[in-house]
């Protein structure tokens, strides 16, 4: 919409022509000027600028939708209203049905701790045909630290759903849904990202994993304010693909320790001294997730896995509509499950703060091969 | 009457005459500043030709003929302008828009205020969307309760928009306006609220922007839209930084491009009587060997709204700091997001601090 040709827009015929002679051609040339530049630059005055402008944003601007019929498109054409089940009866129910479609759903957490499990099993559920919970559609799972283990996704369908992997030709169908992308550097993603865009308008891509974001913006030499500006376009597209698309999309993150740099206060909170609560968390040892706090905007839904005494939990730290809950869960053979589905509320800011306490422990509880 | 026989210096008289003036009514449709620039003289000396030939005209036909200088002697000659004492009246019928928390509404004199432009910041999960969905319900609290019985919009440009929040929220809102009725009308058979949550949301137009350039063309459409949806009474914006934190190489074009966008918003908000909320994201700024958080967009643009809140967590609680504001206190109150909707903070410590 925004690339709206000028010269298809009906406006008349004198200011049409004068903003194609001024090479202002797209309506994003045109509103991206205020009224002065554009008089200035058309020479024209301001009631014919106003009109025109008027007319092009008219042309431009999306159409609305009551939050009614909104809510009534969603679940007559979705499925589940929209919302992907993880099969984790106690975080679908926080999540109000599961994953959601159309944003992006975060993974982060430290190494180890189950991320990559917790990906795979969600590609497998959604190759799944409906009536076993899944959205019976292939998956896109972009594997960029080449983590993604065939023999260990055959494994969780055989110790989840024996009654579908047992049989060779179904095994076959619904490993065949999953295409795994590896690309080895940011713009072999980006290219690759162009080619999904398309696959997604053919409706059969139902699920978009990212595996992880972090490794593949890590992995680019610039630093600074460039490497910000390829992130945000980053950002900006894969949510627009999840947007149109309608379908959930996870990405997983990384994590670094808290920089002596990290912010965490405005300039009236530092003058406040007195009276206030305020906790020391500068000097707390635990980490941070990676790609910075325009990353942590862009995501809707932030799901944090950490280790905190010997014990893992999935907590929920951002949600438009689940409050901050923290679910112990342990890794087995078939996945990844909750150890209960009644989940712990976490009050304040700890919800975000990303734990590692004991964490080696449980890497060596003979659970081999497995990430 | 002739111009010759006005009581005018000669010299004024000629060059009258050789810049075409010949016969008065020639000179009753001029202002003075045009005749000043044509005869080349002074203003104040245009301005006395003009009162001489009116003064004449009038004696002549007794006709009280309100000429341009006569209406300069009072004080209300700029269209638009209103004197301070008027003001207070309209500032005193402000209408507010309720957050649902009694703490944040103190502090903010009532609730959001109507013909401002209100922006909120804070960081992720703080509770932006929340309060801006909040205020989309609470803006159709009825009249009878105390609300403005108005229409919301909501512009969503991140997706964040969840339409099941919506619904709970609303749900909440019916039942408190219930319970409040049970409370004061004590009569049972009134209890019942015919509105139901579907009501609401039906009441709340979405509209999804993909881009920086939609969400100037929506803000230009604005004008006529909300000519054509006249109860219209909140827009709410969320968030009125992701297009513009992507895309932009020209910082000074961005600078430009929102102060525009935010101009034409408060114009919206004066002239259709509503309010305007604007949720910002936050971003780092280094400021005195420190990095501090800020809200994003840069410094021109916290010139640009009217009233700003920043939502912080404060230890294990969520607080609202007033920012900026020409009428209110800086002041901070805890509140919490619940279930329901945005609430008063639980907790039994000293909430309302003054700063």
């Amino acid at each position: 919409m925004a690339n709206k040709l000028i010269s298809e827009i009906p406006l008349p015929k004198s200011i049409a022509n004068v903003f194609s002679a001024r090479n202002v051609s797209t309506a994003k040339d045109a509103l991206s000027l205020t009224e002065f530049e554009l008089m200035e630059l058309l020479d024209v005055g301001l009631t014919e600028v106003r009109s025109a402008l008027s007319q092009i944003s008219e042309i431009v601007a999306p159409p609305y939708q009551t939050a009614l019929s909104l809510m009534e498109q969603r679940f007559q054409n979705e499925h589940l209203g929209g919302h992907f089940p993880t099969g984790l009866k106690g975080l679908d129910a926080a999540l109000c049905g599961g994953i959601p479609f159309g944003v992006l759903t975060e993974l982060v957490g430290p190494a180890g701790i189950g991320k990559t499990q917790f990906c795979l099993k969600l590609s497998l559920l959604a190759s799944l045909p409906t009536n076993y919970g899944g959205l019976d559609g292939r998956v896109i799972y972009i594997d960029v630290e080449s983590k993604f283990s065939s023999r260990r996704l055959l494994e969780i369908g055989l110790r989840s759903f024996p009654e579908i992997f047992q049989m060779k030709e179904m095994a076959q169908e619904m490993a065949g849904r999953i295409l795994v992308l590896r690309p080895t550097s940011l713009a072999e993603f980006t290219q690759s990202l162009e080619q999904i865009k398309v696959s997604l308008l053919q409706n059969q891509v139902k699920m978009l994993v990212i595996d992880s974001m972090a490794a593949l913006v890590s992995g680019e030499h610039e630093q600074g304010a460039r490497r910000q500006q390829t992130l945000s376009w980053h950002i900006s597209f894969i949510k627009s693909l999840a947007e149109f698309s309608r379908i959930p999309v996870v990405v997983t993150n990384q994590v670094r320790s808290r920089n002596h740099d990290d912010a965490s206060r405005y300039c009236f909170q530092v003058q406040s001294r007195d009276g206030a609560i305020e906790t020391p968390m500068q000097y707390d040892s635990h980490l941070v997730a990676a790609l910075g706090i325009q990353w942590a905007h862009a995501v809707t839904t932030r799901l944090v896995l950490e280790a905190k005494s010997g014990e893992r939990f999935i907590k929920v730290a951002k949600s438009p509509i689940s409050p901050p809950l923290a679910f112990p869960f342990h890794i087995t053979s078939s996945g990844i499950s909750l150890l209960s589905d009644d989940g712990k509320e976490v009050m304040g800011p700890e919800i975000n703060a990303i734990h590692y306490q004991g964490h080696n422990e449980i890497i060596n509880f003979g659970m081999e091969g497995l990430h | 009457m002739e111009i010759w026989r006005l009581p005018i210096s000669a010299s004024q008289r000629g060059k009258l005459i050789s810049a075409g003036y010949t016969s008065l009514s020639s000179l009753s449709s001029i202002s003075s500043s045009d005749l000043a620039r044509e005869l080349k003289v002074s203003e104040s000396e245009a301005m006395n030709i003009l009162k001489v030939a009116s003064h004449s005209r009038g004696s002549e036909t007794s006709n009280a003929s309100c000429s341009i200088v006569e209406v300069l002697d009072t004080f209300q000659w700029w269209a638009g302008a209103q004197s301070a004492w008027d003001m207070l009246h309209d500032e005193e019928s402000l209408m507010h828009i309720t957050t649902s928390s009694a703490d944040l509404d103190n502090i903010l004199g009532g609730g959001i205020h109507c013909k401002e432009v209100t922006e909120i910041g804070g960081v992720p999960g703080i509770g932006k969307t929340q309060l801006g969905i909040q205020v989309a319900v609470n803006v159709q609290i009825p009249n009878d309760f105390g609300g403005l019985g108005g229409k919301a919009i909501y512009i969503d440009t991140e997706g964040s928009f969840m339409v099941e929040r919506a619904f709970q929220i609303a749900e909440a809102c019916i039942e408190d306006m219930s319970e409040y009725n049970r409370f004061l009308r004590k009569d049972f058979q009134e209890c019942k609220i015919k509105m139901l949550p579907q009501d609401i949301l039906e009441n709340i137009f979405y509209f999804r922007i993909c881009s920086y350039t939609e969400q100037i063309a929506l803000i230009n459409y604005l004008d006529k839209f909300l000519s054509e949806h006249k109860d219209v009474k909140v827009i709410v914006v969320d968030s009125v930084t992701f297009h513009f934190r992507q895309d932009f190489d020209d910082m000074a074009l961005r600078t430009r491009v929102l102060s525009g966008m935010a101009l034409k918003l408060m114009n919206l908000a004066k002239r259709f009587s509503l309010a305007v909320v604007l949720l910002n994201q936050v971003t780092t700024k280094h400021t005195e060997a420190s990095f501090q958080l800020a809200l994003a967009l840069g410094d021109s643009w916290s010139h640009t709204c009217t009233n700003r809140i920043v939502l912080y967590w404060n230890g294990n609680e969520r607080y609202a700091y007033i920012d900026k504001s020409p009428s209110l206190r800086s002041a901070s109150a805890a509140y919490s997001v619940t279930a329901r909707g945005i609430r008063n903070s639980s907790s039994s410590c000293k909430r309302i601090k003054m700063m």
